[in-house]
């Protein structure tokens, strides 16, 4: 991908990938998973590696590494019936800001951005906090983008983990 | 009967039920600190964790914070956690290697210290003169009372005395390792850092009994398995491709009663126990193939026939481990409270083996172990909910025990469960627990 000054990124783009990654977000606090895959390439990955200098998610350990089926699969699970420690009430609310726009490829438009989130999560009477990173690399649609890469790093990426993580962050 | 704290803890362990007072009562907590987690043999780690000098990891035997690290010479060490100076911890961090010098450095008053736990060097020297002798034991860090080494795993024990670490592990506890290094066509396993780490709202012995609980699965898990079932018919419709074995894995958690009725459960001396493997391992696919043949030519065949029919699922070795040997993984259980339990997850790759078998550990690490799990999600829930659930002044006192008692076959000591679903895992290792908290073993 062509790699260029940011500063020359127009406002209407900046526009369109802050519009992106907000929807993203309201589609996972509303847990529309169907909306959710449709956010990514068919070959696209939701990635969280377990440090901060881990440049790839193949043949290594990670927090998530998943394609389209384990993203699947792993809405199945959740919306099964007998997932019991995933009933009625789990909810989460996520902001996102921070967004800077790294590359835009003159030729096809392909981005690639950072940005910084923050999540609450409520379950079983008490909350959590989650806080990191995202880098997005984002193909172009003809009316949006479709994620290719997305990369979570948390900032308590060493753990220890009360309780795990049942969606993406 | 309801629990009293005068009476003798070993009445808390019947043949067939246990008191609730053994998982939620933090005086029972702290008796076992003293009788099993600071008397018998507890898991550290493994020598490849720490590949170079002045490299070190932080973990706990009971509530007692220990370092792992390796000195100059080559040799790993297990010392205590303390500045003998002001008791500070040495080591604040999880993990780190100790400088250019490969001495710890108190961050207080920067007395300095070997590896071994001999001190260095310490400003100030003078005041020391005529007083004390700078190389008096109480000025050095304390190192662990006992360390022994089996194939590379170290554990340490903080008693004097006991029994050492082989006759302690038995073949019960041996199968483990050796299943592990086996398979290696160099007999050794590295292990792969870093682990995972996650926070258990329960008591310790509630995570090992689950490990070899082979009815809670196609219940606890059915939705996982469920939907692996599922993904694995779209994923061959859509690609024509066999799916990853990774879905087999999670589809295999929602197995028939019938599949786990038929394996064995083996309970050892000293609580360690073992289930039979179920998860068919040896496809004849190009990795297992590769697998074979690295194997034969290190080993010849028939050995090579031995080591891979080995069929173990699961061991655990009481009090501080589970390890899935085919699955190159194990998890080591620290109780940091009677109600509160940190597991450190790790897995290996065999020395010499093809890559692809290093892929399904990975496999299983990620999609039953990580952080992210679909499978331990659920098991922590129950963990939790049981926890909470023994906590209440009322509604009963005991642990029912009693699925397939009194039907176990004896011999030698070791105990073979009639069915695999036989709750003759929990009575070995409470076996082992009572005969700890009498001051034995």
């Amino acid at each position: 991908m062509q790699k260029d000054n940011a500063m020359s990124t127009s406002v209407d783009v900046q526009q369109a990938v802050e519009h992106f990654l907000y929807k993203q977000a309201e589609i996972l606090d509303e847990r529309a998973w169907d909306s959710w895959l449709e956010l990514f390439t068919k070959d696209g990955k939701y990635w969280m590696p377990t440090h901060p200098e881990q440049i790839t998610g193949e043949g290594l350990p990670n927090i998530f590494y998943e394609d389209l089926y384990l993203m699947d699969m792993r809405i199945r699970r959740v919306e099964h019936p007998y997932a019991h420690s995933q009933k009625a009430g789990h909810r989460t609310s996520h902001v996102v800001s921070n967004i800077i726009i790294k590359s835009e490829s003159k030729a096809t438009g392909d981005i690639v951005c950072t940005s910084r989130f923050q999540m609450v999560e409520y379950r079983l009477e008490a909350q959590r906090y989650f806080a990191g990173k995202y880098t997005h690399t984002l193909k172009k649609t003809d009316d949006s983008y479709r994620i290719l890469l997305q990369r979570v790093d948390i900032v308590n990426v060493e753990g220890p983990f009360d309780y795990v993580m049942q969606v993406w962050l | 009967m309801p629990y009293d704290q005068e009476q003798d803890l070993s009445n808390l362990v019947e043949d067939d039920r246990v008191h609730k007072a053994c998982y939620a009562d933090e005086q029972v907590y702290e008796q076992e600190l003293k009788n099993i987690f600071y008397k018998s043999w507890i898991y550290i780690g493994h020598v490849s964790q720490v590949p170079n000098a002045g490299d070190y990891w932080t973990t706990w035997i009971g509530k007692e914070r220990m370092i792992f690290c390796r000195d100059d010479n080559g040799e790993v060490h297990v010392l205590y956690n303390r500045c003998p100076h002001h008791g500070a911890l040495i080591c604040n961090n999880h993990t780190g290697n100790s400088g250019n010098k490969h001495a710890f450095r108190c961050p207080y008053h920067a007395w300095q210290f070997n590896m071994d736990g001999s001190l260095r060097n310490l400003p100030m020297k003078d005041g020391y003169e005529g007083i004390i002798d700078l190389k008096d034991p109480q000025l050095q860090m304390k190192r662990a009372e006992r360390q022994g080494n089996y194939r590379g795993f170290v554990f340490a024990s903080l008693s004097e005395e006991g029994p050492d670490l082989e006759t302690w592990l038995g073949a019960g506890g041996k199968s483990a390792f050796d299943d592990i290094c086996n398979r290696s066509p160099e007999g050794e396993c590295e292990i792969v850092a870093n682990c995972f780490r996650i926070i258990q709202h329960s008591n310790w012995k509630t995570f090992l009994e689950n490990q070899l609980d082979a009815v809670h699965p196609s219940i606890t898990h059915h939705s996982t398995g469920d939907a692996a079932s599922q993904m694995q018919k779209i994923y061959k419709e859509e690609t024509g491709d066999e799916p990853p074995m990774g879905y087999q894995f999670l589809a295999d958690f929602a197995l028939p009663y019938e599949v786990w009725d038929s394996l064995d459960t083996i309970g050892h001396p000293y609580g360690h126990t073992q289930l039979a493997g179920y998860m068919g391992l040896r496809p004849r696919d190009p990795v297992t193939m590769a697998h074979e043949e690295a194997l034969t030519a290190a080993y010849g065949e028939d050995r090579m026939e031995e080591i891979l029919s080995t069929n173990i699922h699961h061991v655990l070795v009481y009090p501080c481990l589970s390890v899935q040997p085919p699955l190159q993984q194990l998890r080591a259980v620290r109780p940091l409270a009677a109600n509160k339990t940190l597991t450190e997850i790790w897995h290996f790759k065999l020395k010499g083996a093809p890559e692809g078998v290093y892929d399904r550990s990975l496999a299983y690490y990620y999609l039953v172990n990580s952080p992210s799990t679909m499978v331990n999600a659920d098991d922590l829930n129950n963990f939790r909910a049981v926890q909470d659930g023994l906590s209440l002044r009322g509604g009963g006192d005991w642990v029912s025990l009693h699925r397939n008692a009194g039907q176990d076959t004896v011999k030698d000591g070791v105990t073979t469960s009639v069915t695999g679903m036989s709750e003759q895992p929990m009575r070995n290792m409470f076996a082992a627990w009572k005969e700890y908290m009498r001051g034995g073993a």
